[in-house]
Parts: structure tokens; C-alpha cells; sequence
């Protein structure tokens, strides 16, 4: 046989001596269907050294990650794809399209995969092997892994590897991907592969021709059986827990109170965090301050960088535990059972629990929720929540509304001590986005938007705990987001707004703040903004927030920093000077409803292929923003509620 | 045999005379799934999650207020509303129930 690496449609794929260094790199794709551990195997095998990005073209998001070998000859690495989580390759969906171009290698800028790990779930192999027929079509080298086998062992299942693999004609491994069982094995099939030393043989058990779902699940049963494969028990803990948070009253009790807990411990519990941060920021900020002379440098270090990012990176412990919440309600499988009781609801403003699933990730943030609506396949359907999602309240807001609440509304207990105002008002802003989503929702699905109802389709996984590893990946790759752009975008508003705050120089002096370009700005915008209770300050937290909502706080620490408001002060008491109750209620009103968010404009043109969408969007949201802030503050200021 | 006709995508009760919809089980018995009449596309996409013909389907625990209603198929639970599940055809429960 020769080295045919690189042509298509030949059978068997060898290299001719292990890879050496700049040689081709050795590309290995894992696929899967939903559900089958999929991202925990990618994890494990890459660890950190991974990174998300977007397929060319496409809105599917794609992973790819090191794995390094440990052979004993070669110590390389292998590229991993980590492809979208799919059932079958009939192009139906974004994603299984992105998957079938991949493994044909027609995907520009992905090479061709050398090799395929396919994972599946062992408890249910019966189902899942459906997705081998089409794979193993493809006559790439693949590992069959079969995964989750210590829930097949402690449910009773039984499957005999040796003889799937020869009725499958490639080699399986059975393995824990959480536990990290077995991965050895995947580790040696993908050294074989990268060196060349694994052939094919053919399956004992003819691949289905026609690969239609019956005859390729018929062709499952059939190799399953020859595999003497018994499928587990049902898994009893996921029936008791069912019954408990399916119940129809105690499920949506429960529901609420996981909600309102995660809100109360986002509050509370980043305190201390928060606290310590903020004091680390201001120290260290003095002590550069002290070992610098006095320049026009260390005023853009010192009052411009340091307070400004400063101001953000603060609110960093607060976004991880929300993203730590989020992350173990969507790894333990509670978040299918919160939108199954949410569907109901959902239908009735013209959506279905499928764009509940994009709607909650908009709480961490609108950007990955738009790239998520990709999964419904309904083309209005997916615009209505393309449209709808910047309204959910996003992890950017809880600086801002951290900040105002904190300074505004006293911490009575509100439900006894475990439940106080200020988590209250918070709770009730994201009560407030969530309504104005759904309530556009149902404006645009009976107005522009009207289609057929679709249908609702959910798998529920089984319950399974969330492991420490899975949820310290999210937050490692999270905190990584938010710093970049904190040393990004966050900073550069700093410095532009530093600079306007500086200019124009009056007898080699920097202006005082009022009389600066950023002044002049903030008070150009005044007229406009007065009547929802903000001044010109305010006004030029506004205008740089465009870029991103959490800029606002650090642009109105440097405007407060530069008045001379001493650090002891602080951002809580100086704002407390300087806005209405009024005012401050309708700034978090405003910021509830404004698409103060780059990012999420830009997606959306990506999205919806151009700028129509998103230049309504932005129109809509600005004036019901707005409209609901000038509302906001008369009534406040007429007194209604005092 | 399989059958995906292209329905209206009505809620009514299909013409099939007597013939019980998944919809109508009543939780605690189980049934033999015969077709299912809907649209090509999103009949597959429920064939991928296991209703397919000869699979018996056993309804399970539902959303509060009976919908959305969790079905156990092909040893996996799947969610799906009444509308869904009333163009999801039984076999008749009196003829022979086989596993394909």
C-alpha cells in the first residue's frame, strides 16, 4: 500500500514513518450525538490547551485542542476538532452540514481528518450506534469509544468490546470520560494512527446500505446483539429525582427557588470576593502612584487605567459564580427539566422551549446565546430570538446594576434573612428583561414574524454530577473572555475617554472635568437625558457604554477619580451624591432594556447576513429604553411609591 | 409500514378511524408507535431520537399543567407537546404487539 495521507476515497490511510517535526500535523475529529460526553472527552484529552472559534463561514462554533502524545518514539501532538453534537449526517441543521463538510474536508481552512474518535453513550448503544453506520461509511480510521462505562457497569449493562470491534471492524474502547477511565486507550489508537501503524479491517456485519434511520437502527440492534450487549437498568436516581423536580407543584417551587437561590448567592457570596479585589486594586493603585513621579503618564496609568479597568475587574468573582451556577444546572441536566416546565410558558408568547435554552445562556451573555439559536431550525423562529435575546439580562449589566443597587436601595430582608431587598431588586431586574423579551416575542411572532407553530423536541439527559474539572474549564475559559476584554475594548474606552477628559489643555493644565472634551460631550447629551434624571456625568457614562455596558463603571470611577472624590469615598457614595433615587431607578430601567453592547451588534449583522436587523434591534431597544426610563423616573419623582 | 405524510399541521385528531394517538396513552400503560404522520423533516428528526415504528413508547412524568409530556422510547426520554405527540399513531393495542 502506498502513502495515500492525503487522497479521498481510499480505503486504508497509512503513513509511511512516524510524523517528524514540521511534517503535516495529525488531525483527529470527535464526534458524537447530544449527550454522549462529547465535550468531556475533548477536556479531558486537551485539557487548557484548547481554544473556541467559529467555523469559517458558519455560525457553528468550533473547538480545537492539543493533545499531546507520549509515545515512546514520538512526542507530538495531535490537532482535535470537536465537532458539533449530532445525530445523523443528513444535512438538515447548520451544524450537521458544518460536520459532513468537515469529514469530507471540503470546510475551508479545516484540513480533512486523519482520523475520527466517534463517542457514544454505552448506556443507550442501541440508539446511539445509529450514527456509526453513516461514520464508519466514511472509511476513515475510527475508535468506537463507548463511554459512560461505569454507569453501564453500576446499572447492570454488559457489552463485549473485542467482538464489537470485529463486527464493527474498528477498534473500541470503553471508557469513563469523566472518571478519565480508559482514556489510555484513546491516547494509543490516536499514537497508531499519527504513526501509521492502524489498518483497517472490514466490518464482519455489512454496513446498511440504504442509510435510512430504520435500517440503520435495525443494523444497530443486529451488531448490538452479536456483541451480546445488555442494556442497563434504567437509572433509578434520574426516575426519583424526576419525580420530585417534574412534580406538578414541588417542580416548579423548586424551580423558583434554585432561581431566586443563585441570584441571593450572587449577590452575597461574591461580596467578600469583591471586596478584597476592589481593596487589592486601590492599594496597589496608590503604590504606583508613590513609586512614579508625578507625569501626564502616571495620571493615564493611575486615575485613567488603573481605576477604570480596575472598576470592571472587580465584578470578575460575581460573573464566575453566575457562569458557576449555569454551568452546573447545564452538567448535572437539571436546565432540560427548567425548560421543559418553562415550555408552556414559552408557547404562550409564540416560542418553544427550544429558544429557552439560546435565552438562558443570554444571562451569562447575548453573544454565545445568538451563535446558539442555530439549533432551531424553524428560520423565524430564529430570528424572533436572535431579536429578543440582548433583552435577557446578561453578565455585562451586573456590574452596573451591582453598583446602583448597592448605593440605592437599603438591604432590608425581604423573605426572612435568607432573601433581601437588594437581591430582590435584582431578581426583579432580570424579571424585567425577561418580560420585555418575551412580551417583543409576542409582537414579532404575531406581527413580521408569524410562521406554523413548531414542534418541541427534547432529549432529557440523565442526571449526573457536574465534575470539578468540566466546571474549572468553563470559568478558566470565562475569566479569559472577560479579561480580554477588560485589556481590549474596556480598555481602550478608557483611554479615549482619559484623553477627552484631558484635553483641551489649558496653561499646561488638564482641564477640570466639567470643561473637558468628555465634558462637553456628557453635556451636549444633557438636554436629552434629563428628563429620565441623568446629568451630564451620567451622560458620558452613556455614550462610552455603547462599546460595552460594564464600561460605564469604569468610566464613571475615573470621572469621580479625576473630580477628587478620595478612594475612601468611593464609586457607592459619590454617585449616592449625585443622582435622584429617580434617576438611579431609571438607569437601571434604561440599562435593562438598552443594546449598549458592540459585540452583540456585530453578531447579530453576522447572523442575519447584514445590518437590517441589527440597526432595528438597536433602534427599538434604545427607545424603549428610553421611553421606559422617562416613565421610571417621573413616577418615582412624583412620589408614588413613598 | 413507515408512513410520513405531509400533514396540515393541524391539532385535529387524525382520520385514521379508531386508532389511538400517543397523545391519548394514559400514563402507566405502554404502546407500540405504528407511523407518524408529519412532515418529513421533523418525523426524522423524532426517528433520530428513537419513535420509530415497532418501538414501544412509555409516557412518563410531564410539565406542570400535562405539557409537555416525557416519553421513555428506545431507552432514552424525549419531551414533546400534545400537538406533537397526537400525530404520533399507535398500533391497535388488540392486534399482536411485536418489537418489529
Amino acid at each position: 500500500m502506498s502513502d495515500c495521507h492525503d487522497c479521498d476515497g481510499c480505503a486504508v490511510a497509512v503513513a509511511p514513518a512516524p510524523l517528524q517535526k514540521g511534517a503535516r500535523t495529525h488531525v483527529v475529529a470527535i464526534i458524537g450525538p447530544p449527550n454522549s460526553g462529547k465535550s468531556t472527552l475533548f477536556n479531558r484529552l486537551t485539557g487548557l490547551r484548547q481554544k473556541v472559534a467559529n467555523f469559517p463561514g458558519v455560525t457553528v462554533e468550533q473547538r480545537v485542542g492539543k493533545a499531546k502524545m507520549h509515545g515512546a518514539t514520538n512526542h507530538h501532538d495531535v490537532v482535535l476538532v470537536d465537532l458539533p453534537g449530532v445525530y445523523s449526517l443528513n444535512p438538515r441543521s447548520e451544524d450537521e452540514q458544518v460536520t459532513r463538510d468537515v469529514l469530507a474536508g471540503t470546510m475551508p481552512g479545516v484540513p480533512k481528518p486523519d482520523a475520527l474518535l466517534l463517542i457514544l453513550d454505552c448506556t443507550n448503544l442501541g440508539r446511539h450506534l445509529v450514527l456509526a453506520a453513516p461514520i464508519l461509511s466514511l472509511k476513515l480510521p475510527t475508535l468506537v469509544i463507548l463511554n459512560m462505562a461505569d454507569d453501564l457497569k453500576n446499572r447492570g449493562g454488559h457489552v463485549d468490546t473485542t467482538e464489537l470491534a470485529t463486527e464493527l471492524g474498528s477498534p473500541v474502547a470503553l471508557i469513563s470520560a469523566s472518571k478519565g477511565q480508559g482514556i489510555e486507550k484513546v491516547f494509543q489508537f490516536m499514537e497508531g494512527t499519527s504513526a501509521g501503524t492502524t489498518s483497517l479491517a472490514p466490518p464482519r456485519i455489512e454496513l446498511p446500505v440504504l442509510q435510512d434511520i430504520p435500517r440503520c437502527r435495525q443494523w444497530a440492534r443486529d451488531i448490538g446483539t452479536g456483541a451480546a450487549y445488555r442494556a442497563p437498568a434504567p437509572p433509578i436516581w434520574t426516575r426519583r429525582l424526576d419525580s420530585v423536580f417534574l412534580h406538578p407543584i414541588a417542580g416548579p417551587l423548586i424551580f423558583l427557588i434554585v432561581v431566586a437561590g443563585v441570584f441571593q448567592t450572587i449577590f452575597k457570596g461574591a461580596r467578600p470576593l469583591m471586596d478584597g479585589l476592589q481593596a487589592f486594586i486601590q492599594t496597589s493603585g496608590q503604590w504606583i502612584e508613590h513609586a512614579l513621579p508625578p507625569s501626564i503618564f502616571r495620571s493615564l496609568l493611575v486615575d485613567g487605567i488603573w481605576s477604570g479597568v480596575g472598576a470592571v475587574i472587580v465584578f470578575l468573582p460575581q460573573i464566575l459564580l453566575l457562569f458557576l451556577f449555569i454551568g452546573i444546572l447545564e452538567d448535572s441536566g437539571y436546565l432540560a427539566r427548567a425548560a421543559l416546565i418553562a415550555d408552556r410558558t414559552m408557547s404562550k408568547f409564540g416560542l418553544q422551549g427550544k429558544s429557552f435554552i439560546p435565552l438562558i445562556s443570554a444571562y451569562a451573555c447575548a453573544v454565545p446565546a445568538i451563535m446558539a439559536t442555530r439549533t432551531i431550525e424553524n428560520k423565524r423562529d430564529r430570528l424572533a430570538t436572535i431579536l429578543i435575546a440582548p433583552f435577557m439580562t446578561c453578565s455585562a449589566r451586573l456590574p452596573v446594576y451591582t453598583l446602583i443597587i448597592a448605593a440605592f436601595i437599603a438591604d432590608r430582608p425581604l423573605l426572612g434573612h435568607f432573601f433581601g431587598m437588594q437581591a430582590g431588586a435584582l431578581l426583579g431586574l432580570y424579571v424585567l428583561g425577561f418580560v420585555a423579551a418575551i412580551g417583543t416575542a409576542r409582537l414579532l411572532k404575531s406581527s413580521i414574524l408569524k410562521s406554523e407553530r413548531v414542534p418541541f423536541v427534547l432529549e432529557m439527559p440523565p442526571y449526573r454530577w457536574p465534575t470539578v474539572r468540566s466546571l474549572s474549564l468553563r470559568l478558566i475559559d470565562r475569566s479569559k473572555v472577560f479579561l480580554r476584554r477588560a485589556g481590549t475594548v474596556i480598555l481602550l474606552v478608557i483611554v479615549v475617554l482619559w484623553v477627552l477628559e484631558n484635553l483641551p489643555v489649558k496653561n499646561g493644565q488638564p482641564p477640570a472635568i466639567a470643561d473637558s472634551f468628555a465634558g462637553m460631550i456628557g453635556k451636549a447629551v444633557e438636554p436629552a437625558i434629563k428628563p429620565l434624571g441623568f446629568n451630564w456625568k451620567i451622560g458620558i457614562g452613556l455614550v462610552s457604554s455603547i462599546a460595552a455596558r460594564e464600561v460605564i463603571v469604569g468610566t464613571l470611577g475615573t470621572i469621580y477619580q479625576k473630580e477628587g472624590t478620595s478612594e475612601s469615598v468611593g464609586l457607592r457614595k459619590a454617585l449616592q451624591s449625585d443622582l435622584s433615587p429617580g434617576g438611579a431607578i431609571a438607569l437601571l430601567v434604561f440599562f435593562a432594556f438598552a443594546m449598549q453592547c458592540m459585540s452583540t451588534i456585530a453578531v447579530v449583522r453576522r447572523e442575519t447576513g447584514g445590518w437590517k436587523w441589527p440597526a432595528i434591534q438597536f433602534s427599538y431597544m434604545t427607545l424603549l429604553a428610553y421611553l421606559c426610563a422617562l416613565i421610571t423616573n417621573e413616577v418615582v419623582r412624583s412620589g408614588v411609591f413613598t | 409500514m413507515l408512513q410520513m405524510s405531509v400533514n396540515s399541521g393541524s391539532d385535529a385528531a387524525p382520520h385514521s378511524a379508531g386508532a389511538r394517538t400517543l397523545a391519548q396513552l394514559p400514563e402507566g400503560e405502554s404502546g407500540v408507535l405504528d407511523r407518524l404522520e408529519l412532515p418529513d423533516d421533523i418525523a426524522r428528526r423524532l426517528m433520530e431520537l428513537g419513535f420509530l415504528p415497532g418501538h414501544i413508547i412509555v409516557p412518563a412524568r410531564s410539565a406542570p399543567g400535562g405539557e409537555p409530556r416525557v416519553y421513555r422510547v428506545d431507552g432514552s426520554e424525549v419531551a414533546l407537546r400534545r400537538e406533537t405527540a397526537s400525530h404520533l399513531i399507535l398500533r391497535p393495542s388488540n392486534g399482536k404487539v411485536s418489537d418489529l
